[in-house]
């Protein structure tokens, strides 16, 4: 893909709204268009976390593997959202595994490309991180509602 | 209180009555979630109810449960429940069989206010059971498709194992141009739909907030978490419906069972337009 047309698919997508030209420019160095078939993984457990993914299509599985309980999937994400922020976090390892679930087409996001663009650019930086807090503080309640588990507490009360 | 936009509850004549009815058929929808579809041909005149209304089922010997009516409000023939086996009433329920009889008495409190959707977008979020009171609505809305814009669904269970009306879900979906988004908090392997709280699903759809109806029924806390979304995306409150639930008893407002700050859910609800109870939800005590 082209950097004129990846900066408009960059543009496109949710989590880059409102981007200055400027900084979405910047983006496109790190950028690179990846399809991932159904079945396959794009993050393994453990490895080095070198990228930001911007799902644009498919679905995405997080995995975790639990003994004796094996491979747990915990949470999806999909079209619009992002995968990954341990590219940001020393020492850049991933925590889970991330596995298509139906065909993926992604932007991924050079880790290493970003956090040199942060550190040149603080202007950037803070934007870049901006975003990405606003996605952890959204999943971190999510994942707390979650583990409320408020479908297995109920009382008898209503049918 | 306003309820002027809620249908309010038609006077059930002489509501401590008990009819006695047959079970006509037994469906597990999970394995603790049961629909009892009841004979109604033994009642003394034709029974009708609004989508949101319920009925005290009684187990004779047992007790009474309050339980939400789940099937289509023009099929008077048929009349079901679909009940989660949670406690002592709702365990006898989940004993009985074909041709057992049990009493029924209803159907009481507020229904959906389905005309608020007209002309709209519908929004219906529903977590766990909470799609058994929601059902009705899909059907009136579905056979009046062409009143409504988008109808979406947005529905959360536990599991995939723990997803009622399957079949409906994807047939709502294919054949009636319903945007069903359907996600499970834990999943396996097995399963290649969403992972994660239903709130999640407001990140897949985008809603025209002046224009949308939402109505929400699941776990309070669920609901709680929903309408913070709602708002987040500026949809007006009066334009929020969702419905209560309390240990009901009498079910006409006398009992103080269910009696949720001035308010009886019985009564007065289940369900409310969300101003009309925001503050109260918003109350620790309540």
């Amino acid at each position: 893909m082209k950097s004129e047309d990846l900066a408009v698919v960059l543009r496109q997508h949710p989590f880059l709204g409102h981007l200055s030209e400027k900084h979405l420019h910047v983006l496109v160095g790190c950028a690179a268009n990846v399809h991932v078939g159904e079945g396959s993984c794009l993050i393994q457990e453990g490895e080095i976390a070198n990228a930001l993914y911007l799902v644009r299509t498919g679905r995405i599985a997080l995995e975790m593997e639990v003994p004796p309980r094996g491979s747990l999937r915990i949470q999806t994400v999909g079209p619009g959202e992002l995968l990954g922020w341990s590219w940001m976090i020393s020492p850049y390892r991933w925590h889970f595994t991330a596995r298509a679930v139906a065909d993926v087409r992604a932007i991924a996001l050079d880790g290493g490309c970003l956090r040199q663009k942060c550190s040149e650019d603080h202007d950037f930086g803070y934007e870049i991180l901006d975003r990405l807090t606003r996605v952890m503080e959204s999943r971190l309640e999510a994942t707390r509602l979650q583990l409320l588990d408020v479908y297995g507490t109920v009382v008898e009360v209503h049918g | 209180m306003t309820h002027e936009a809620m249908t309010a509850p038609a006077a059930v004549p002489d509501p401590m009555t008990v009819h006695p009815v047959s079970i006509r058929r037994v469906v597990w929808e999970t394995d603790d979630t049961f629909t009892l579809f009841l004979d109604l041909d033994r009642l003394p005149r034709p029974f009708q109810f609004r989508a949101g209304q319920f009925n005290m089922l009684y187990v004779f010997g047992v007790g009474e449960a309050a339980i939400s009516i789940s099937s289509d409000p023009v099929k008077s023939h048929t009349l079901a429940h679909t009940i989660h086996r949670v406690g002592t009433v709702t365990s006898a329920l989940a004993q009985l069989r074909k041709g057992d009889m049990i009493g029924v008495r209803g159907p009481f409190g507020t229904s959906w206010p389905i005309e608020e959707g007209s002309g709209k977008d519908v929004c219906i979020i529903a977590g766990g059971i909470g799609l058994a009171p929601l059902r009705p609505v899909m059907y009136e809305m579905l056979r009046r498709r062409q009143e409504f814009g988008r109808v979406i669904l947005l529905y959360g269970a536990r599991s995939p194992l723990d997803l009622l009306y399957r079949v409906e879900l994807e047939q709502w979906g294919k054949q009636h141009h319903v945007e069903v988004i359907v996600t499970v908090d834990r999943g396996d392997s097995s399963w290649k739909g969403h992972i994660g709280v239903v709130t999640a699903l407001f990140s897949y759809i985008k809603l025209d907030a002046r224009e949308t109806a939402a109505f929400v029924c699941g776990p309070e806390m669920m609901m709680k978490y929903t309408l913070d979304e709602l708002e987040r995306r500026g949809l007006p409150e009066n334009q929020v419906f969702l419905s209560l639930e309390r240990n009901m008893k009498c079910a006409i407002g006398i009992c103080g069972h269910c009696q949720f700050g001035p308010e009886f859910i019985c009564k007065d609800g289940p369900v409310f337009r969300l101003p009309d109870v925001r503050r109260l939800l918003e109350r620790k005590e309540m």
